[in-house]
């Protein structure tokens, strides 16, 4: 009788919380795919039009903005961990000064996206900005290159803007997972001779592996869903060349308030959305199992 | 429920906390006066190539503010010129004073950024205590299902659900206004408090509610006198972690939901700025580094309850 109670007692103190979410996240979440079957705009009447939102999206630039985002999304994951790995193998080195350089890396994740956006945005102009000027001075490239212009340099430029938030982060996880593994493995091996680079390629790099399989999992989902960084720099341009799921249902849902259309968009991020989180779950229960804390 | 715990203990921030106290203690080798243990010491070039490495690891963290603050102590006629200068020739902070009239409202927006944060941040503590303290305190059908549940609300950005948050907050009327901001942006702070939040007051023991409950108090009671001091230290830093989520968040919900600029966040007001034609750029660059200053400054607070907090252990056991 008193668990009943009790149980009844957790569901009143969890009540706030769940219910906020469940309206504010849950329900648009459900409205968002019953708008895609409608022609839902700024007009009062809202008809059912059934599959005709996703025959219209489904066609070859939808299919394009499609595989840009996978690609923008894979190099920007891809190079996250790389560059995670490196600055947490290089922070946990023995070496004086480690422990401040540890907080000079968290920057870019503490200050507000947007802010930081911005400093990237005059680095990247072509005129007066550092990264071209640093170019010209050392002779690499001949005349100032305006880096949001053109596609493919606005591409790349995003990418590494979002590689410059994600990082900071990324690389504390690898940290924390390096300290983790019990220091006399490397004693044992470094009593048999083995060098630092065998040791980390036989003991640390093993050892992390299901840390930097997690990590990935978790920055796939956030990568996918990267809005501020596109927006501020270049809006999705130019001509279309950083337009992202993300971006694009933005544009189409906000820009041009086609509610209907853009919710049929946002369907589809959802369910790729849902993919990776169902692969989440799945690989951190195959990589952690049952006990293991 | 594996999956959920193992979750849990992803984000939990004391992993690297604990694995420093776990390996410093290292074993020395006897009769050096040199505190390095062998395995630790670095052959010259060795150290070169670390340093090395870590410098430019750095540079590339840390380039934009570096370039951001030297922008901002440049004139607009230097910032102009070619060739690409990297130090400041007449530095000055010249920028600071007059970008108060350049951007209209400036101080408006760090005010609202703020306001909005702490508004968000005392709704978040409000619903997710309670919410925590139902997770470590009971075990009842449905908890890892919910948990989940709440983990799942972070792989959506506010962006997927716009259209559907769009409509909500013009049926209620919100548009224009904190609420508008404040809202939906609490909704998405919630999940990631109620897990870091729940790993603290799952250490607070059991004996403690037993005792409470043995001496004839209510559940509402037992959370607000015993639990809500012991688990203080892991409030506090939720609040702070939750504060900075909020200031960080400012971006879409603020840009779709409000365009009356008295209401603006600094991200959306700065953007305002940034957008325009003729950008200026040194006074761009100081708004941004006095803009980031609260959330500094909060920081730095942070890491002293974070420190206090996580070596507390919340209780003695």
């Amino acid at each position: 009788m008193r668990t009943e109670r009790s149980t009844l007692i957790a569901w009143a103190f969890l009540a706030p919380a769940l219910i906020y979410v469940l309206a504010i996240v849950a329900w648009p979440l459900v409205q968002t795919v019953i708008l895609s079957f409608t022609d839902a705009s700024l007009r009062k009447t809202t008809n059912w039009v059934g599959w005709a939102n996703y025959d219209k999206i489904f066609n070859a630039t939808f299919a394009t903005v499609i595989t840009r985002t996978f690609v923008w999304t894979f190099f920007s994951v891809l190079l996250k961990m790389i560059l995670g790995t490196i600055g947490a193998v290089l922070l946990n080195a023995a070496v004086p000064g480690r422990h401040l350089f540890r907080i000079l890396i968290m920057p870019p994740w503490i200050v507000p996206m947007a802010i930081g956006i911005f400093m990237w945005g005059w680095m990247y102009n072509g005129q007066f900005g550092m990264i071209s000027g640093l170019l010209q001075r050392f002779g690499i490239v001949d005349g100032p290159v305006a880096w949001l212009a053109y596609g493919n340099t606005a591409f790349w430029a995003t990418i590494v803007t979002d590689v410059w938030i994600g990082v900071p982060i990324v690389t504390i996880y690898f940290l924390a997972a390096i300290q983790a593994i019990p220091k006399d493995l490397y004693e044992a091996a470094w009593t048999d001779g083995a060098g630092r680079w065998y040791r980390f390629r036989r003991i640390t790099l093993p050892l992390i592996v299901p840390a930097i399989i997690t990590m990935s999992m978790l920055s796939l989902i956030a990568t996918f869903n990267s809005f501020d960084i596109i927006w501020i720099l270049t809006q999705g341009g130019p001509n279309g060349a950083t337009t992202t799921m993300i971006i694009d249902t933005y544009q189409t849902a906000i820009g041009s308030r086609k509610y209907g259309e853009g919710a049929a968009r946002a369907v589809v991020i959802c369910i790729f959305l849902s993919l990776f989180s169902l692969a989440y779950f799945r690989v951190t229960r195959r990589l952690h199992p049952e006990g293991s804390k | 429920m594996s999956a959920t715990d193992d979750a849990a203990s992803d984000f939990a921030p004391d992993v690297t906390a604990a694995a420093e106290q776990a390996h410093d203690p290292r074993p020395r080798p006897k009769g050096r006066t040199d505190a390095t243990p062998l395995i630790d010491r670095y052959a010259w070039h060795e150290l070169a190539a670390i340093y090395a490495g870590i410098a430019l690891f750095l540079f590339f963290l840390l380039a934009p503010f570096i370039e951001g603050f030297l922008v901002s102590l440049k004139p607009l006629s230097q910032l102009f010129s070619s060739p690409y200068r990297f130090i400041p020739e007449n530095a000055s902070f010249t920028a600071y004073l007059t970008m108060w009239q350049s951007v209209p409202g400036f101080a408006r927006y760090i005010f609202n950024s703020i306001f909005i944060s702490s508004v968000a941040t005392v709704i978040v503590l409000l619903v997710v205590v309670p919410a925590a303290y139902a997770f470590s305190r009971f075990n009842f059908k449905g908890a890892g299902l919910v948990l989940g549940g709440f983990l799942a609300v972070n792989m959506f950005s506010g962006a997927v659900l716009i259209i559907p948050l769009f409509r909500l907050m013009r049926s209620l009327g919100i548009l224009n206004t904190y609420a508008a901001m404040i809202v939906p942006g609490v909704a998405f702070l919630i999940p990631s408090a109620i897990w870091l939040l729940r790993t603290y007051m799952i250490r607070i023991p059991k004996e403690l509610h037993e005792a409470a409950y043995m001496d004839g108090a209510g559940y509402l009671y037992t959370l607000r006198r015993v639990i809500i001091p012991i688990a203080m230290p892991g409030i506090i830093v939720v609040a702070i972690t939750t504060f900075i989520g909020a200031y960080a968040q400012q971006f879409i919900f603020a840009l779709t939901f409000n365009s009356k600029s008295e209401f603006m966040p600094l991200p959306v007001g700065l953007f305002a700025f940034f957008g325009k034609q003729e950008v200026i750029w040194n006074e761009l660059m100081a708004a941004s580094f006095v803009g980031i200053a609260p959330a500094m400054i909060v920081i730095i607070f942070l890491q002293r309850y974070l420190v206090g907090g996580l070596t507390a252990g919340a209780v003695k056991q």
